[in-house]
This record gives C-alpha cells, sequence and structure tokens, in this order.
C-alpha cells in the first residue's frame, strides 16, 4: 500500500523489455529472410492469432480450466495431505516415503495410463496438473506447518485451548508463507501437467493446437497458442501472487 | 492459599548423558507476592518455571498450583516468555484477545479489559498495529498485556526483558510494577539481573548452577511504589552486595584476576 507505483513500475518495465524483444525478433526474421515455417515474425503470429480468436480463446479457455482445477485440487488436497503427515505419526512414517518415491517417477511417463483410467475427457488432463501441481504444496506446507516458534507451541499450551483453535488460529496462519509459496510454484507447475494430458490424448485445448499444428507443419500456429500460453502462465502467476499479498499483507510491513 | 507449592522436586533430562536440572526445590510462594528467581544461565530456573506452567514433567517430588497436583498446564495461569511470541498476522489488540478466544469467552465484554491493560501500558494508539510495527519493548508489553487479559492468578514470566537493552528493560522494570500494584497477583519472575531481581519482587529466591537447587531465599523490604532510584540506596546495596557474595562463594563471579 505505501508504494502503489512499485508494482504497476516493475509491470511497464516488463512490457518495455517485452517490445523490445518482439521488435528484435521482427527484424531479425525480416533481415535474413526466415522461413515461416522455422521461426514466424511476431506480426505474422499476431495475424494468425487474429483470423480465428474465438477458436483460440475457446481453446485456452478449456486449458484453462483443466490448470485452475488442477491446480484448485492440489492445493485443498496438499495441504491436508501436509496436515495429515505434521500432526499423525504413523501416517508419516508410512506415507511420506510413499509419497517421495511416487514423486521422482516422471508424469510425463504416467501420463498414458490416466487415458485409459480415466477415458478422453478433460479428466485425465486435470489428473495430472494435480500430480504435477500438488508436490511442491505438500512439501512448502509440511514445512509451514513445521515453522511454528517454540515458544509460540508453549503459548498454545499454556492457552489451553482446543486443538482445533490452535490449528486455525495459530499453526495454519504460521504456515500460510509457505503454503503462497508453495502455490506460486504449483500454479506453473499445474499448466504444464494440463500441456502434457493434452499432449497425451485431447481434441482441444492449447496443447492440442501446439501438435497437431506442429503436424502440419502450420509453425504460426503453433507460435500463436505459444503466445496465449505464456500470456496466461504469466496471468496465473500474478493472479496467486496477488492473493498472497493481500493474505499475508502483514509481512510487507515496516 | 499458597499460589505455588513445591516439595522436594526433582528434574532429570533423560538421554545417553542423563543431567540432574533441578535438585530437591522447595518452595511456598504465597498468594499475592511477586517472586524473583535469580540464578545463572542454565541454572534451570527456566526449567522450574515450564514445572509450574505444566510444560515439561517433574521428575520425582511433589508441585501444586492454588492447592492442585500439576498435571499439564493449571488453569488462570498467564505467561510471558523471553521473546514476545506475539503473532504477526493479528494485530496488538487481536493478540491480546487470543486466550479470551481460546477460553471460549465472549470478547466483546473482554474488551473493557483490554482496553484498559493497553491504557495502562501506554499502547492505546497502537492496538490496531501489527506487531512488526513495534519496538521491542512496546511488543513485549503488548505480551504482558496478553498474558493478563484473561485475570490470571498466577503470572509466570520467562526472562521476558532478556532480550531488551539496558535502557528499555530500566523502563519495563518501573511498568511491569506499576502494572502489578494495579493487578496484584501472584507473579513468578525468572531472571538472571540481580538488580531486576531486587527492584521488582518481595522475596528473591537464589539458584545455585546446574543441577538447580535454592541456596537462598531473600525477603526484599522495601517500600513500593519503587523508584529506579531506590538502586542507589544503602538497602538495595545491602540486598545486591549480599547476592553477589552468594554468587562469589558459588565461583560464579571472581574478581581476584588470578590465572588459576
Amino acid at each position: 500500500m505505501k508504494k502503489p507505483h512499485g508494482p504497476l513500475r516493475s509491470f511497464l518495465l516488463g512490457c518495455v523489455s517485452f517490445f523490445i524483444l518482439m521488435l528484435i525478433w521482427e527484424v531479425c526474421v525480416r533481415a535474413f529472410g526466415v522461413r515461416p515455417i522455422m521461426m514466424p515474425a511476431p506480426s505474422a503470429i499476431l495475424r494468425e492469432l487474429a483470423t480465428d480468436p474465438g477458436w483460440y480463446l475457446g481453446n485456452a479457455g478449456y486449458t484453462l480450466m483443466t490448470t485452475v482445477v488442477g491446480f484448485a485440487l492440489s492445493v485443498v488436497i496438499g495441504v491436508v495431505i501436509a496436515v495429515l503427515l505434521v500432526s499423525v505419526k504413523w501416517f508419516e512414517s508410512s506415507i511420506y516415503p510413499l509419497i517421495v518415491s511416487f514423486n521422482s517417477v516422471p508424469k510425463v511417463a504416467i501420463a498414458p495410463l490416466f487415458v485409459v483410467w480415466l477415458g478422453t475427457g478433460a479428466e485425465p488432463q486435470i489428473a495430472i496438473a494435480f500430480l504435477i501441481a500438488v508436490f511442491a504444496i505438500i512439501v512448502d506446507a509440511v514445512h509451514g506447518l513445521r515453522s511454528v516458534p517454540a515458544d509460540v507451541m508453549d503459548l498454545g499450551r499454556v492457552l489451553k485451548g482446543s486443538a482445533w483453535d490452535f490449528f486455525f488460529k495459530v499453526r495454519l496462519p504460521c504456515a500460510l508463507p509457505s503454503i503462497l509459496a508453495g502455490m506460486k510454484v504449483s500454479i506453473s507447475l499445474a499448466l504444464v501437467g494440463a500441456i502434457v494430458g493434452e499432449f497425451v490424448a485431447s481434441q482441444r485445448g492449447l496443447g492440442y493446437i501446439i501438435l497437431s499444428s506442429q503436424g502440419s507443419f502450420d509453425t504460426p500456429r503453433v507460435f500463436a497458442a505459444l503466445f496465449i500460453l505464456a500470456a496466461m502462465g504469466m496471468i496465473l502467476f500474478s493472479l496467486v501472487e496477488l492473493v498472497e499479498r493481500r493474505v499475508t499483507h502483514w509481512r510487507h510491513i515496516a | 492459599m499458597t499460589a505455588v507449592s513445591a516439595r522436594a522436586v526433582h528434574k532429570v533430562y533423560e538421554g545417553p548423558r542423563s543431567t540432574l536440572a533441578l535438585d530437591n526445590i522447595s518452595l511456598d510462594i504465597p498468594e499475592g507476592q511477586f517472586v524473583s528467581i535469580l540464578g545463572p544461565s542454565g541454572c534451570g530456573k527456566s526449567t522450574f518455571l515450564r514445572c509450574i506452567a505444566g510444560l515439561e514433567e517433574i521428575t520425582d517430588g511433589s508441585l501444586y498450583v492454588q492447592g492442585k497436583e500439576v498435571k499439564g498446564t493449571p488453569d488462570n495461569i498467564g505467561m510471558v516468555f523471553q521473546r514476545d511470541a506475539l503473532l504477526d498476522w493479528r494485530t496488538i489488540e487481536k493478540n491480546i484477545m487470543l486466550p479470551i478466544e481460546f477460553a471460549k469467552k465472549s470478547v466483546d465484554a473482554a474488551r473493557p479489559a483490554m482496553k484498559k491493560l493497553l491504557k495502562l501500558t501506554g499502547l492505546s494508539e497502537f492496538g490496531d498495529r501489527y506487531p512488526r510495527e513495534l519496538s521491542g519493548g512496546m511488543r513485549q508489553r503488548a505480551a504482558i498485556c496478553r498474558a493478563l487479559i484473561d485475570s490470571p492468578d498466577l503470572l509466570l514470566m520467562d526472562e521476558p526483558f532478556g532480550a531488551l537493552d539496558a535502557l528499555t528493560r530500566d523502563q519495563m522494570n518501573v511498568e511491569l510494577q506499576r502494572i502489578w500494584t494495579e493487578v496484584r497477583n501472584t507473579v513468578v519472575f525468572v531472571t538472571h539481573g540481580i538488580a531486576e531481581a531486587v527492584f521488582l519482587a518481595d522475596k528473591v529466591v537464589v539458584f545455585s548452577p546446574r543441577p538447580g537447587r535454592i541456596v537462598e531465599v531473600i525477603d526484599i523490604d522495601l517500600p513500593r511504589p519503587r523508584k529506579l532510584s531506590i538502586r542507589e540506596s544503602a538497602q538495595f546495596g545491602t540486598y545486591t552486595q549480599h547476592i553477589r557474595g552468594l554468587f562469589e562463594g558459588m565461583g560464579l563471579i571472581d574478581e581476584s584476576g588470578d590465572d588459576k
């Protein structure tokens, strides 16, 4: 609140460097006569986007939906798993090694299985987005829930409140900064997961556009989808950052 | 009734090398007294306080608070920690109200008491601020408000001013005394500062280095309210010299300057 122009300034600076990059790109493509199939100029990509904005928007919306649902699931389930890991002894000793070993399996490798299990609708994409995103949440939430200072733990015991009160009034707020840090990582990962899911089996979405256009050597179209994807990733990340600033505003004072 | 009654309390930390932290502590603290527990670092004085608070179990002996054997935290106590343990995401007012919320009591009903405590500690203008906006001394004052909001019969203070600079510490000593003359509950105040212990207390309990044993219990007969200048009085000097003598006798202070 103290420096309202801070984020705006960095946003404008970002825009400036983006336009300079696009300009260099445009000039290079024209100067060296690069063929569009190798690398289309930004102007050609924009023209491609303008041919059928509705179609691009529809597919982007689909990818956005699977990403957001996968992300939301990863936050809710990730936090619940983290709470169980921190508070239930046997859960930690028996389940945590499983989660770690499961995470070391590349999700891309098991993506085809999800098509077998969940069909060719949005479910496999959501499932993969969830699986890729959830681990970051679990790790950061566990870290956050364990970061309650010793004297605050003592305070909780002296106040003799219910476990419920202690969790919701002390432990969870204490973990919130960590959980939000995990959310910033996992929103980007959820987008990766959604695209991977679309690569494997989908008739819709930006991942599908990329894969099918690449098959027909329509490189401008691939780049058009990539542009939307990049914009979407940035917007989603900024939204989580905005939520973070709102929720943990007390961290930014003094 | 005695607020705290300890009989032959022993505390052993089990482990590969088990250590005796408290050795045969017997002590009665009458209701309404301000008692300082004074000793060098690591002498077990904080351990004793934590046993009273039910945060640690005693190994042997008996320990009663308000006539009830300590099993878990006794009812109706307040505690102030070395670091204030304020919650960063709550305003000062909401931090102070935490014990009320935990006790499932009406926050609205406690509001006048909270305002009174804020006024008493000079924090009236800072109720809606966050802990990060306050200085160390102000934070510790807020922590004292929090410990007092539910009118505890027994207030436990674990080196509450240990992390503050000397000037703020003096200031806090004066303020704590003023607050206490208003509240008049039983206080057990753990410190390693001789002057602080004498200045605040009705009774100073001197602990020996580990294992913690009671060396002497000294009644402080100084008129209240006490001003900081009382520290320059002859009577005050007699007390501090006597205690310094005890510490010298334990080999904690050595002014001879000889290499041994």
